[in-house]
């Protein structure tokens, strides 16, 4: 039977194919859109580590009081060097880093080569086990290198490659801002986007990759300067570096790895019983206001969606539900203009039934082609994201078998969907009313 | 001709009718919204820097190994390397001139702060926001800046220092003097920067500087600049030069030999030379996009939503080719029947555009409150109105032709 329906499908929309290269065209284009923003709208709003999200967290400390917040409440989304320090001090997680971002140059070995610059970040060792960074070779430093402020440095694969040739560095030295390094570890391909263990420097997403790590107390002893943001409520009583770390200005990143709801429990006491205590000691005149995120509530909290690709997924939506309300009423003329046709089946004999499936796999098929419209039509709108779209944000959207199968499904559900209501009309047709004014 | 045939007809086909007025008002609702964000975007994207951006560059560079500019002693010698470079760029050919520069505007690199007429003023709420640039005397040759009030830089004004706190003078945009000094000359008037207790004195006033930053993060102080003659001492030094004018391709290229020749410890490289075209192009990249975008969709509804009145007016058309035979053979005119068929679309249009303009306000009003959103003017709404009606009128006049073009002998035959 389904092969029959099939045809007298085909049959008819071969009769009038003006009206269904229409409704064609308008399922694949409105399919299309929505699919090509749902790519990037999928990229950017996707966890960027699955299977530890729920465990890492981002801690923010009130130190600006009252007059720092933002119509929200919200405290400061970075840390100040005192708090940081602090809080690693304290050690309370299983596994935390503080962090800031860096920006030094490097030196190749051959003198022919002008230095480069290279982005990365300063953390400490724990970082490595805590967001299960990938290694090529070696490891992640010591906690032991930490307290030393050893010259040692992990790379990414990139930069071994430029500088080492690709070749198993570890142990060999890197020349940074002039000063010799030993390489510990070289990272395997690791790009995570968006970069949510620093949203804050980031802006969520970055075309840039993660060059360089070096332990955060060596950086903080060279004098190597923050390239990422720095937010102050006064200005700093001392100039320099060296006055920023004694500042109240905000330029630290940090994570913590909290394993249960009862360590989560006891880290959200923890920063409580911290604030209070600069309270008492008169650093801070107001309560605690401290906030303690997972990772997808702090991504979702500082915006990483760009609201932009929000707008043009619900924009595009909207297309798609006008071209479906144009394809019912098409439909609706189409099944309606064959009510002689309808009232000869059911005057034979066939049920209500009969008639729902013929008309509904009518409207799957059209659904289908413009389905298979929208496939090309989608390929076509994902490669040209990149030519409208910011190349950070564009670079993230592609095309892959589940979207491609989403294209589809979404076409023939939806067309299937809009024909429910003109096949409803169809099975009403009276067969006797028909058969008479013929 | 009256309106009553035409209702009784349409009341006949209550769903056709449904679904193009539905579709009529989600197509204006989305298309009202949509060319909204477009107007904003290409406004944005259209506002004047208050530069001369054409002949523009910015070299962005960073030294190796070099002094620390937090001891007088490095600080010195980063001036003197500084200057060194300064005068290299200024020797080149293609080059008519160059000035230091913290940032530049649209490059969303900026240092920022606030002014206040009063001394040891915190950073509160209510004092204005400012981007500073810190440059020197060549500043208005090499961006192109107009001033409207009292003097530019001389060189004598110009210092240096890696953390400069004391702004002895500066000069600020006409926005900022408006602010502060309403209706009277800003020139010799004094201000604080950043709660500072120390004064500056304002000596000039440009015509319009726009913020580094292109972002939201900007919004509220797009054209509150401060221009500060320093010259900054880091190992980060950034120079904003003018080339020749039609040069501006020779000037970029001979830059990087120039500094290399200068002292190879340095960092130059493909990112370091930036014309202003580009740097403009990537500030604004997600508007441009965004408005394509917008543009692309509006273009496939208002297809689509046309071509579904063809479609179901011709429909119609077909349905009623009898009726239409007897009306002729009756005595109606050809114009008859194509005005029957328009005024059947107008109501149709009609009922969708009223419904369309709630949904248009609804989405409006929702967009607002999700994201940064402004009120949709109502020119936005009107114009959608009439587009959607011409739109309408235009989409059925080709199946109310043929309908008038039914013979009234058809009404002899049978269906």
């Amino acid at each position: 039977m389904f092969a029959y329906y099939l045809e007298l499908a085909i049959r008819s929309l071969k009769r009038s194919p003006g009206l269904t290269v229409l409704m064609v065209l308008a399922i694949g284009f409105g399919v299309a859109a929505s699919m090509t923003t749902w790519s990037v709208f999928r990229a950017v709003s996707g966890d960027p580590i699955p299977w530890k999200s729920s465990k890492l967290f981002v801690p923010q400390i009130d130190s600006w009081g009252p007059n720092g917040r933002g119509a929200d409440g919200e405290p400061p989304n970075a840390m100040d060097y005192n708090d940081a320090m602090n809080l690693m001090r304290d050690h309370r997680a299983r596994l935390q880093s503080a962090m800031y971002q860096i920006s030094p140059s490097v030196v190749p070995s051959d003198a022919s080569k002008h230095p480069l610059n290279i982005g990365g970040h300063a953390v400490f060792s724990e970082f490595f086990p805590m967001l299960d960074v990938p290694f090529l070779y070696g490891s992640g430093w010591s906690a032991a290198d930490d307290a030393h402020r050893a010259a040692v440095v992990v790379i990414s694969s990139k930069l071994n490659q430029k500088l080492f040739g690709g070749a198993d560095s570890v142990g060999r030295t890197v020349n940074v801002e002039g000063k010799d390094y030993r390489v510990v570890g070289v990272l395997n391909d690791w790009n995570p986007q968006p970069r949510y263990f620093d949203v804050v420097n980031s802006g969520g997403f970055s075309t840039g990759i993660e060059d360089i790590f070096l332990p955060f107390t060596r950086a903080i002893a060279v004098d190597m300067t923050n390239n990422g943001n720095t937010n102050c409520n006064a200005v700093p009583a001392e100039s320099g570096f060296v006055g920023l770390q004694h500042s109240n200005c905000v330029w630290i990143a940090y994570m913590a790895e909290l394993d249960d709801a009862a360590a989560v429990t006891a880290y959200r006491q923890y920063l409580d019983g911290y604030a209070r205590e600069q309270q008492q000691s008169g650093r801070f005149n107001w309560p605690p206001n401290n906030r303690l995120r997972d990772v997808p509530a702090w991504l979702d909290s500082q915006h990483v969606v760009p609201s932009d690709t929000r707008v043009s997924l619900l924009v595009a939506i909207g297309l798609l539900l006008a071209c479906l309300v144009n394809t019912a009423g098409l439909l609706l003329a189409k099944f309606l203009r064959r009510s002689g046709e309808i009232g000869v089946r059911r005057a034979l004999g066939a049920p209500r039934q009969a008639i729902y499936a013929q008309f509904l796999i009518e409207a799957g098929m059209v659904g289908l082609a413009g389905g298979v419209l929208g496939l090309l039509l989608t390929g076509v709108g994902v490669a040209s994201v990149s030519w409208v779209l910011p190349r950070d944000i564009a670079a993230l959207a592609r095309l892959d078998v589940p979207l491609l199968l989403l294209t589809l499904l979404v076409a023939v559900v939806s067309t299937t969907l809009a024909g429910l209501y003109p096949t409803f009309r169809a099975s009403r047709v009276q067969p006797a009313w028909q058969l008479k004014s013929n | 001709m009256t309106l009553h045939p035409i209702l009784a007809a349409l009341r006949k086909h209550k769903a056709g009718v449904v679904l193009i007025a539905l579709q009529i008002a989600l197509t204006l609702a989305i298309v009202c919204n949509a060319v909204f964000i477009i107007g904003q975007r290409v406004e944005r994207v259209n506002r004047p820097t208050g530069l001369d951006e054409s002949d523009l560059f910015l070299v962005s560079q960073q030294w190796v190994g070099a002094p620390s500019g937090d001891d007088p002693a490095g600080a010195e010698k980063l001036d003197v390397m500084q200057q060194e470079d300064l005068a290299a760029l200024r020797n080149l050919p293609d080059v008519a001139s160059v000035s230091p520069t913290n940032s530049i505007p649209l490059l969303n690199s900026s240092w920022t702060g606030s002014l206040s007429l009063k001394p040891g003023d915190k950073l509160a709420k209510g004092n204005p926001r400012t981007a500073y640039y810190f440059t020197d005397e060549q500043v208005f040759k090499t961006l192109g800046l107009r001033l409207v009030a009292g003097r530019a830089f001389t060189a004598a004004d110009v210092q240096h220092s890696n953390d400069p706190r004391d702004r002895p003078v500066v000069i600020i945009t006409q926005a900022l003097a408006d602010r502060f000094f309403p209706g009277e000359s800003a020139v010799g008037k004094v201000i604080y920067s950043d709660g500072s207790s120390a004064p500056s004195t304002v000596i000039g006033v440009v015509a319009r500087l726009q913020i580094p930053s292109a972002g939201g993060f900007g919004s509220d102080f797009v054209w509150n600049s401060t221009l500060v003659p320093v010259r900054l001492d880091g190992s980060y030094a950034r120079y904003a030069v003018r080339a020749k004018p039609g040069r501006l391709d020779a000037a970029m290229r001979e830059v990087t030999p120039a500094l290399y020749k200068v002292n190879p410890m340095r960092v130059l490289d493909d990112d370091s030379i930036k014309s202003f075209t580009d740097i403009r192009a990537r500030a604004y990249r997600a508007d441009v996009g965004m408005a394509v975008l917008m543009g692309v969709i509006c273009l496939i509804l208002l297809c689509v939503t046309a071509a579904g009145i063809v479609g179901l007016t011709s429909f119609w058309v077909g349905q009623r080719h009898r009726q239409i035979g007897v009306r002729r053979a009756l005595g109606a005119r050809k114009i008859d029947i194509l005005h029957y068929f328009q005024i059947e679309n107008l109501l149709i249009a009609g009922i969708g555009v009223v419904v369309g303009v709630l949904l248009a306000v609804g989405l409006n009003l929702w967009l607002m409150t999700h994201y940064e959103m402004t009120r949709i003017p109502v020119a936005y709404v009107v114009t959608g109105v009439l587009a959607m009606l011409a739109i309408g009128q235009a989409a059925v006049f080709v199946p109310a032709r043929r309908a008038s073009n039914v013979s009234p002998v058809s009404a002899t035959r049978a269906a």
